[in-house]
């Protein structure tokens, strides 16, 4: 009798649990059939991108799924060939270029300043020039009162206090853009320190992603740190003016960052803004960009999610960059666009080019 | 037989009543069937049984062997480029493509041993006066479950509370010390690793010390001896080893602990200059630069680290076991 029963409720049990796991199985392969974009990379863009597709979808009914993991793992997940389109905020090395080995598009989507934010009392404006900048975070000027950092400012009531430096724990597009404009501005910088999302830093604490140093910051009185403009609005902390290449201090704005962009922009857009000619632009300014690659075709890819990802990516460009603003990023000026316009009619599906 | 077993046989064994009627058939069933149940109940599930853990057993070997291998295989490339000279080498320059694993092993082992020093100072009173001075009783439950909620709050609260709560207080002492106020490093890393891994060490603790028997503690009454020294004289010693465990389990513990030491620890590459300096750890280095590394050498030397820290927290648990083996009693 205890067998019968016993036999009977294990026999309910794996109904239940086969019917379940049907379910659940299934439930994943509907979602595979329509057309689904994936895509990884930088997390500066992530709001931005967030909205972009939030609204695409709403538009054409097209899911994009973007994961934040970091321009390195974007980097990493398109050479992997893992996601259709990688997101980053540093121009790709020749290194990876070679692993990638089949071409990649830089397409930028828009563009970000950097700032520097600090903590003294009164929370005065301050101005810097590159080579007091560079000094600071090699640590080579190690107090607020210098009569480097007085001379610039003359107003300012500087205290005899100690600069803590705050940098990234964590490699990240920001920390890209900041090293690249101090590799360009010091000679030393370049040779000691050098270039790239992650580094060797010769002074002061981490903290991790730009909360954590906008946090630091905040917190650690007479400490300077490089976050991206947005951080420093949010958390309403001041930042420095800076004194860009024609000599005029600029403060970051959505502006002067897409202002930055108006200089000669090579064709394939890899290209740095950083210490940038034009006159009313801000000096740490960078693209970010989508990478894909220029033949898609790989990894079974069928022609049809060929075309959707070449329209999200005109979308992205023209009718997309209303949203930037609003969230505080710069939009890509015209002739960015023009050149993005030209990369993107270059991607080829079997040779044939997707978009006229 | 009884209506009631060849009723119960009938239909356990599907096997039709009218037939059973019938004596010697019903004896000879009932043999069998008894003979069945005892073989279900002992012998086929007993075996069986034994064979089920045994492979539970292996299962956890051959996972932590092949943790210990994947780990080596994926830092070839840095274990070809820096060989031995990774563990002392003092620089990490994601730039150059130059990795060395001192600093971080000084920061961990650092953190780790302070915070240890920091929670045992905690965690063996508690014991003691979990154990024997209060060992039923509201209080005492209330404290225990104290205990055991401290163990299950997320580190990454802790290091958000290390932080924001933790840092400012340091950085005020560390003014009133001279000392540069940075807030975070070594210090205040160790203090918010050591509130982590107290319930680990605590609990353990109480658990050997109020198994201590009750005979040995009231011979030792019996003559004489104040309850401190019947503590220091009997219990101590019968649950040192369990106690020194639970500290091994602890240390563990503090080793690998990543999100709350990154958010507390200072993130400086450097070798830490004093108790008060930045630093950092193996495990916090791998958590900080993984998302973003690129380039062969530069993911390898990341996950050398992680077999650095494994081979680290082996080595430090063998140790542990032969130090309590020569402790010899308890657990």
């Amino acid at each position: 009798m205890k067998r019968k029963v016993f036999a009977l409720r294990m026999n309910r049990v794996l109904c239940f649990i086969t019917v379940l796991s049907i379910l659940l199985v299934l439930g994943n392969k509907g979602m595979a059939k329509q057309t689904e974009l994936i895509g990884a990379g930088a997390t500066f863009p992530y709001p931005l991108y967030s909205k972009m597709y939030d609204v695409y979808h709403k538009e054409y009914g097209v899911k994009v799924n973007y994961q934040a993991i970091g321009s390195g793992g974007g980097i990493r997940q398109l050479i992997s060939k893992t996601v259709d389109f990688g997101g980053s905020d540093a121009i790709m090395s020749d290194k990876d270029l070679a692993e990638a080995s089949a071409p990649v598009l830089h397409i930028p989507t828009c563009a970000g300043a950097v700032v520097l934010t600090y903590n003294l009392t009164g929370d005065p404006q301050l101005r810097f020039t590159p080579d007091v900048i560079a000094d600071i975070f090699l640590g080579k000027i190690s107090k607020w009162n210098d009569r480097r950092i007085s001379a610039i400012n003359p107003g300012a009531k500087l205290p005899d206090m100690n600069i803590t430096v705050v940098h990234r724990s964590d490699g990240s597009g920001t920390t890209f853009i900041f090293s690249d404009y101090l590799g360009k501005v010091s000679a030393e910088w370049k040779e000691k320190v050098g270039t790239g999302p992650s580094l060797n830093w010769p002074a002061g604490l981490g903290g991790k992603g730009n909360p954590g140093v906008a946090g630091l910051v905040k917190q650690t009185p007479g400490s300077i740190g490089y976050v991206e403009l947005i951080y420093a609005l949010q958390n309403k902390m001041p930042y420095g003016m800076v004194k860009n290449k024609k000599g005029k201090f600029v403060t970051a704005t959505i502006a002067s960052t897409s202002h930055a962009a108006e200089t000669n922009l090579p064709d394939d857009m890899k290209v740095s803004l950083t210490d940038s000619d034009a006159p009313e632009g801000y000096p740490i300014s960078g693209f970010t960009w989508i990478l894909v690659y220029k033949e898609l075709n790989y990894a079974g890819r069928s022609e049809e999610k060929a075309k959707e990802l070449v329209k999200l990516l005109w979308w992205m460009t023209h009718e997309g960059q209303k949203n930037a603003e609003p969230l505080h990023y710069a939009p890509l000026s015209k002739k960015a666009v023009e050149n993005a316009e030209k990369l993107i009619k270059s991607v080829t599906y079997n040779g044939k080019p997707m978009m006229k | 037989m009884l209506e009631k077993d060849i009723k119960d046989i009938s239909v356990e064994l599907e096997y039709p009543m009218g037939m059973l009627k019938d004596s010697s058939t019903a004896d000879f069933l009932a043999k069998v069937h008894a003979r069945v149940k005892a073989r279900w109940k002992s012998g086929f599930s007993e075996s069986s049984f034994r064979r089920i853990l045994y492979c539970a057993g292996i299962c956890v070997l051959v996972l932590l062997v092949a943790i210990f291998f994947s780990l080596v295989i994926a830092s070839l490339p840095a274990i070809r480029n820096f060989g031995i000279w990774f563990l002392s080498g003092v620089t990490w320059d994601p730039v150059r493509s130059e990795f060395g694993a001192f600093p971080f092993l000084v920061g961990t082992l650092a953190t780790s041993f302070l915070a240890l020093i920091i929670s045992v100072i905690f965690s063996i009173p508690l014991s003691i006066f979990l154990g024997e001075y209060s060992a039923q009783g509201a209080t005492s439950t209330f404290i225990k479950s104290m205990i055991e909620l401290l163990a299950g709050v997320p580190s990454v609260i802790y290091g958000f509370c290390g932080l924001f709560l933790l840092a400012p207080l340091v950085r005020n002492l560390e003014m009133k010390l001279g000392v540069a106020p940075y807030g975070v490093g070594i210090f205040t890393a160790s203090l918010v690793l050591s509130i982590m891994i107290i319930p680990y060490s605590a609990s353990i603790g109480r658990e050997v010390i109020s198994l201590v028997p009750s005979d040995l503690k009231e011979a030792a009454l019996s003559l004489g001896a104040t309850r401190f020294e019947v503590i220091r004289k009997v219990v101590l010693p019968y649950a040192g080893s369990g106690i020194i465990a639970g500290i091994l389990l602890s240390l563990g513990r503090a080793l690998g602990e990543t999100m709350a030491v990154t958010m507390v620890i200072g993130n400086s590459n450097f070798i830490p200059k004093g108790i008060f300096s930045p630093a950092n750890t193996l495990a916090s280095a791998i958590a900080n630069e993984f998302t973003e590394a690129t380039g062969s050498l530069y993911l390898s030397s990341l996950i050398e680290l992680g077999l650095v820290l494994f081979i680290v927290t082996t080595v430090i648990n063998v140790l542990g076991k032969l130090i309590i083996r020569r402790m010899g009693v308890g657990v």
